[in-house]
């Protein structure tokens, strides 16, 4: 196990003498295009990550906004927000592309070319990426004047698949319809015999312009929007929103506040890692491991209704506040971590199950780096990045421990997703002493704004790293709302970690990655 | 052997008992695993219940499928059907006992295997494609196990027959507790599970495309065409279970005697929901082996059953 930071043991108890943990510092700088790639590779040099590529649309302009995030390290080094903003001509907006420094901004620049028609110039990949087939060509959604969905049509003809060659080489098409439960994608697979050589992966078939959404709603207005970006991270999203709103607004919650907002983070990691350990048991035909997962997951679910009155954890975090009708008893939460430790052991102790999962699909450190992935798949494979850490908005040491693996196997993620259960466990243990429930909140504000704000909100989802970054405008209506869940970032690695896998360990290794195609698609 | 009526009754009963009995069979393996689960589970009836609403449904053939794909369900219910009727199930005075050959009760299965995987190539999709080159690499191990399992069997007896075999054990039951019979049953066994598709081989309850072996061979048919084959796949496991159930354990098994065949219907129907029972508990224990390991099962399968037929050799003398 890492230790979550330097803090020594012996931490006085008296006032903190540290500055606030929650107070980044911020940089916002206006750049020309030219020294744009410049400025960003200075940047990623010095340890930041790309966070957040997200275009807007001005009364004079186009405007990308690229924000770039580095861990806090301790005391002296704090967290650091660093936003380059650059202005493109509206008639003719091109834009350097980064796509030879960071491999995530060359999706964020694919994806503001679709949505926006903003081309990144020597792209090595300018493919489409949002746009399906039946947009028209031209038509870019998210700009002002794109009026109404046009009809669709078949302007592209299909996707170019790369086609793989060779004797005995053939193709497989799964989906976007699928014959379980789960949400649209498609896959198409280049396989010899049972062996995947290439996997691509096509997505954005849910894709409903969530973002537009967003545009011209006041921050209460849109809460409800933030809470269902996906299903289940009601509470990741509802709070990077919120914590986006307040950044641009000012608004100080109080620490209360923040660690009820705390709680219900981790109440969603436990039922959401406890459905996954499973559903993985369930992708191996070991349907009993899974059937005593779900009474866990069960029990959980009914925790998180006493604390909220919704079993998905939804109207636990509103603007300014939080809502927490009963402190989950931590009594309670150690019996169920004995419980789920125990079918974790009975799981990897079936030799099957642990051959299943042993060495399926590793994911090198060096790619996960590579492709900026983010949660239990970056630490399953020893990158052991975790926001609750590095941007906290509120400070769980010492009880935070942010374990990582190193095989980043099948194996791992489920193990990874085992102990975190456990550190969630010991999290909300230490939140929950001396908490009294209640409904607390800051909202509205005093005082709206008088010009245009923006703010970012980075919350350590189940699944990884959250950033959200609205603009309002005079008044307070939202102008614009970037969403970014972690599974954009983590999708381009399932199929680098699938290639010389089997085409039947398919569903097993994409559970093990478990993400979200509405969170993707937006 | 001479036509008898009560072996023709009982060749009939057999029939009509296997058929009516194989969904029941998997109902009651879906409601213990279910029970064992902690679920409620749909009742024993269930597939029954299936089975009538896929009748009812409209049958749809894909585009560019030929009569390969309309013609292959009947093969696998009309085997079925065939080997009920010949094999010692209840009686061992079929009529058609002199079809009741091992090598072509062990023909008959795999005819019925290989036109669902004609059916599957037909479809000109990829998983069919995939689903019957899996069957069939399942196949291909699978067939000659309980060839040389069953030969083993035969050896002391001295003739193919499944009746002469079973026969035989009734008239000797202190025959039946020899090495061959363990080895032979444990390789039976073995490839019962992987023919019927059942758990570590093939899991008859996923939903993963990806991972099936034989639902995805069928997974064109629809309505009817797949009542058909549900049925039919049903019926195996029932025949494959009653088979191994009365190679080692006949006894219930009438010869030319109607007063007895209610009781031998009663017997057959109570070790094949025990033998069922057991499998379908034993799977609630069990994962799904990776794919690549299911031949190294199946092989070891074959060992034992070569050991079997060897030892039949060596101990035929003693």
């Amino acid at each position: 196990m890492n230790s979550p930071d330097d803090t020594p043991p012996d931490r006085p108890a008296g006032p903190p003498v540290d500055p606030p943990i929650d107070r980044p510092e911020r940089v916002a700088a206006e750049v020309d295009t030219r020294v744009l790639p410049d400025r960003a590779a200075a940047l990623l040099g010095d340890g930041f990550r790309l966070a957040l590529a997200a275009a807007h649309q001005d009364p004079d302009a186009l405007r990308v906004v690229y924000l770039f995030t580095k861990a806090r390290h301790g005391r002296d080094d704090p967290e650091r927000r660093t936003e380059l903003h650059v202005r493109l001509d509206p008639a003719d907006p091109v834009l350097p592309s980064l796509a030879r420094l960071s491999f995530p901004a060359g999706r964020f620049e694919r994806e503001m070319h679709d949505l926006y028609g903003i081309v990144p110039q020597d792209h090595p990949l300018p493919r489409r990426l949002v746009r399906h087939h039946h947009w028209p060509r031209g038509w870019y959604p998210m700009r002002d004047d794109a009026g109404a969905p046009p009809r669709f049509g078949d302007p592209e003809g299909p996707y170019p698949f790369v086609q793989v060659e060779g004797p005995g080489v053939y193709e497989i098409p799964v989906g976007p319809v699928h014959a379980g439960m789960i949400e649209p994608g498609h896959f198409r697979f280049s396989v010899v015999g049972e062996t995947i050589l290439k996997l691509k992966a096509r997505l954005w078939y849910v894709h409903k312009g969530l973002e537009k959404l967003f545009q011209g709603r006041s921050p209460a207005a849109a809460l409800p929007i933030a809470e269902r970006v996906s299903g289940d991270t009601t509470v990741g999203h509802a709070l990077a929103f919120c914590l986006a709103v307040e950044d641009a607004l000012g608004l100080r919650v109080s620490p209360g506040v923040q660690r009820m907002r705390a709680i219900l983070l981790e109440l969603e990691r436990l039922y959401n890692h406890v459905t996954d350990l499973g559903a993985l048991c369930n992708d191996v035909g070991h349907s009993i491991l899974n059937a005593q997962f779900g009474r866990v997951r069960e029990q959980l679910l009914r925790l998180n209704a006493q604390a909220t009155g919704h079993r998905l954890l939804r109207g636990g975090v509103v603007l300014g506040g939080a809502v927490l009708r009963a402190v989950p008893d931590p009594d309670a939460l150690r019996a169920l971590e004995a419980d789920i430790a125990e079918l974790a052991d009975l799981a990897l102790g079936h030799t099957v199950v642990a051959d299943r999962f042993t060495g399926t699909a590793p994911l090198t450190a060096q790619a996960a780096r590579d492709l900026g992935t983010l949660g239990y798949v970056a630490r399953a494979s020893g990158i052991g990045a975790d926001a609750r850490r590095d941007h906290p908005f509120t400070d769980l040491r010492p009880a935070l421990t942010v374990p990582t693996a190193a095989t980043g196997d099948v194996l791992a993620r489920f193990q990874i997703r085992a102990r975190e259960i456990a550190a969630s466990i010991a999290v909300v243990s230490d939140l929950a002493f001396g908490m009294s429930p209640g409904a607390t909140s800051y909202w509205p504000p005093l005082t709206p704004p008088a010009e245009p704000a923006s703010g970012v909100g980075i919350v350590e989802g189940w699944r990884g790293t959250i950033v959200h970054r609205v603009e309002l405008a005079p008044g307070g209506t939202l102008t614009r709302t970037k969403i970014v869940d972690p599974s954009f970032f983590n999708w381009p690695a399932l199929p680098v970690a699938l290639a010389g896998a089997i085409v039947p360990d398919f569903p097993l290794v994409n559970k093990s990655f478990n993400l979200s195609y509405a969170g993707n698609d937006l | 052997m001479s036509v008898t009526v009560a072996g023709s009754v009982g060749a009939a009963a057999q029939v009509v008992l296997v058929g009516a009995g194989a969904p029941l069979l998997v109902g009651l393996m879906r409601q213990v695993r279910a029970r064992l689960e902690g679920r409620a589970g749909a009742g024993v009836l269930q597939p029954w219940r299936d089975l009538r609403k896929l009748m009812r449904k409209q049958p749809i053939t894909p585009d560019g499928t030929g009569p390969v794909f309309r013609v292959a369900p009947l093969l696998p219910a009309a085997t079925a059907l065939v080997i009920a009727a010949v094999i010692p199930i209840a009686t061992t005075a079929s009529p058609l006992d002199g079809a009741a050959d091992l090598f072509a009760v062990t023909a008959l299965l795999a005819l019925g295997t290989v036109a669902l995987a004609l059916a599957g190539l037909d479809t000109g999709t990829a998983f069919g494609g995939m689903g019957a080159s899996r069957e069939t690499t399942v196949m291909a191990l699978v067939e000659p196990t309980i060839l040389v399992s069953v030969f083993a069997l035969s050896v002391r007896v001295g003739s193919t027959n499944l009746g002469a075999i079973v026969t035989s054990t009734l008239h000797e039951p202190q025959r039946v507790i020899s090495p061959v019979s363990l080895l032979a049953a444990i390789a039976l066994a073995v490839v019962t599970i992987a023919e019927t598709g059942r758990i570590p081989v093939d899991n008859p309850a996923t939903h993963l495309e990806l991972t099936m072996v034989h639902e995805a061979m069928v997974l064109e048919y629809s309505g009817p065409d797949l009542a058909l084959v549900e049925w039919a796949s049903a019926m195996r496991l029932t025949l494959l279970l009653g088979l191994v159930a009365n190679l080692f354990a006949p006894w219930g098994v009438t010869g030319a005697s109607m007063a007895m065949l209610p009781l031998a219907v009663a017997a057959y129907a109570a070790k094949v929901a025990v033998l069922g029972g057991v499998l379908a508990a034993g799977e609630v224990f069990m994962a799904k082996l990776r794919m690549f390991r299911v031949p190294e099962l199946l092989a070891g399968s074959f060992v034992l059953a070569l050991l079997a037929v060897a030892a039949s050799f060596f101990l035929v003398g003693t």
